[in-house]
């Protein structure tokens, strides 16, 4: 399959390349966008652990990869995106640091929105496409790898990952939005009809 | 006495086993395929169509690589249908359960079963209760699998409603997904288990997943629509396919008892028999 294949139309698409720099803060929320360069992955210990002994690679310009992948040899076997709420409290170091965007699924809470504004962005993969991932990958390199193969922060080089921006350097946040409407939505549908009043 | 099984036959089920899982983590059935392909037709948003479109570029990616569609290759659900002539006993679940090891070796699968109160990985994805097996008897030895994810089944509800309250199934079915928001990774399928006991509910729902999903009762379709309604959308991004289909299955229930239970599942709806000769 030819690559950018995977996010219809096409020549909408804007294509970052890593290191990030302010050309993050043009994104808005829903823009759809590709990723190359290098991406780190790093889940809920990997974080833990660069708190305490600090980050094993420079921050500036980096782009974090909520994933825990299937690694087998050189080969990056199946690496899709983790829920990135499970990191909601971890983040705002990394984007301290100069980290410019966060890679994942699900969304990021208020607090991580904020901590992202005049700084980056949070872009969503599609869950669940770990094949398509893994096709756009190379493996780079490994840091701490002690804590196994799923909490690992792996080095991996990207080749047009598609994605949407979920949350812009503004605050937007399409998860936010949508969850606003499917609660109103829910209410007008399943409120109990109002009484008269006699 | 029972007999035992003929170590033919056993050897037969544990290939049975790691055929159906291969079958099952690596290509989604015929019906589940063509839902997301109409989903993504009816899509008006580009957004959600492009959520759509790389799922479908994922589905065709695993074929062709032979990888599992999604990292999280589940826990190993089973459903085995037992002709009259096969003796049960632990040496068919043991097969069962060596099959789950060599899926897991061979496709390979990502280790996932731990002690709920330890953590630790038994590595093979076997383990107390582990695999799940439910027996039926029936005219063949059928072996179905249903790997099933975290993502989705951590978002599942369960409630002992009040006889009165059957017209607020739809809406606590509805709420169930408001709740899991883009979380279960949509667009989903629910399975609704109504009636039977607290823990029956729970069962029939999930058995509910293996139906095929390209026909819908008018009452699936009213609870259908009340899930779309949301908007939730493909992956939580917002759109008009939040769920593939709704499947109810039911049973008898006690006059004073209304169990209500949701499985979800996730868009990546993996079922697979394989039909073992004997």
């Amino acid at each position: 399959m030819p690559p950018g294949n995977g996010g219809g139309a096409v020549l909408s698409i804007m294509d970052l390349c890593t290191p990030l720099s302010h050309e993050v803060l043009m994104l808005r929320a829903g823009d759809r966008v590709t990723l190359s360069g290098t991406v780190y992955t790093a889940r809920d210990e990997a974080h833990l652990r660069m708190i305490e002994e600090g980050i094993p690679f420079d921050p500036h310009g980096a782009v974090i990869y909520h994933c825990g992948p299937v690694i087998q040899g050189q080969r990056v076997i199946a690496a899709g995106p983790t829920t990135s709420a499970r990191m909601n409290s971890l983040s705002g170091f990394l984007i301290e640091r100069g980290v410019r965007a966060l890679v994942g699924k699900g969304g990021m809470s208020r607090q991580v929105a904020d901590q992202l504004k005049g700084r980056g962005v949070y872009l969503a993969f599609t869950g669940g496409c770990a094949a398509l991932a893994a096709s756009r990958m190379t493996l780079k390199g490994v840091f701490f790898e002690d804590l196994g193969m799923a909490e690992a922060v792996w080095v991996i080089e990207l080749d047009r990952l598609p994605l949407v921006v979920g949350i812009d350097a503004a605050g937007n946040d399409i998860f936010e939005g949508v969850h606003r409407n499917a609660q109103a939505e829910f209410r007008k549908r399943f409120s109990p009809k109002k009484e008269t009043p006699a | 006495m029972i007999p035992s099984p003929d170590p033919a036959l056993l050897a037969a089920i544990t290939r049975a086993t790691c055929e159906a899982f291969r079958q099952a983590e690596i290509t989604l059935p015929p019906d589940v395929k063509q839902a997301i392909r109409t989903a993504e037709e009816h899509e008006t948003s580009e957004v959600a169509r492009g959520e759509l479109a790389n799922i479908l570029a994922n589905l065709e990616m695993a074929e062709a690589l032979s990888v599992p569609i999604c990292q999280d290759t589940g826990v190993p659900v089973i459903y085995l249908t037992m002709p009259p002539h096969v003796p049960l006993n632990n040496g068919i679940y043991e097969a069962i359960a060596e099959g789950v090891r060599s899926a897991t070796r061979e496709i390979p699968l990502r280790p996932n079963v731990v002690g709920p109160l330890t953590r630790e990985n038994t590595g093979d994805n076997t383990g107390e209760g582990m695999p799940v097996v439910h027996v039926r008897p029936g005219d063949r030895l059928t072996i179905t699998v249903l790997p099933k994810g975290a993502g989705a089944e951590n978002m599942s509800r369960i409630a002992m409603m009040l006889p009165s309250e059957r017209g607020l199934i739809p809406k606590f079915v509805a709420e169930t997904m408001l709740i899991a928001g883009g979380k279960p990774c949509p667009p989903v399928v629910l399975g609704v288990g109504i009636g039977g006991t607290f823990d029956g509910a729970a069962a029939l729902a999930k058995e509910a997943l293996l139906e095929p999903i390209d026909t819908m009762t008018p009452y699936e379709k009213e609870i259908l629509a009340a899930v779309n309604a949301l908007g939730i959308g493909p992956m939580g991004v917002g759109g008009r396919t939040t769920a593939l289909a709704v499947k109810v299955k039911t049973a008898g229930c006690h006059t004073a008892s209304l169990p209500v239970a949701v499985n979800v599942q996730c868009w990546a709806c993996r079922r697979a028999t394989v039909e073992v000769p004997c």
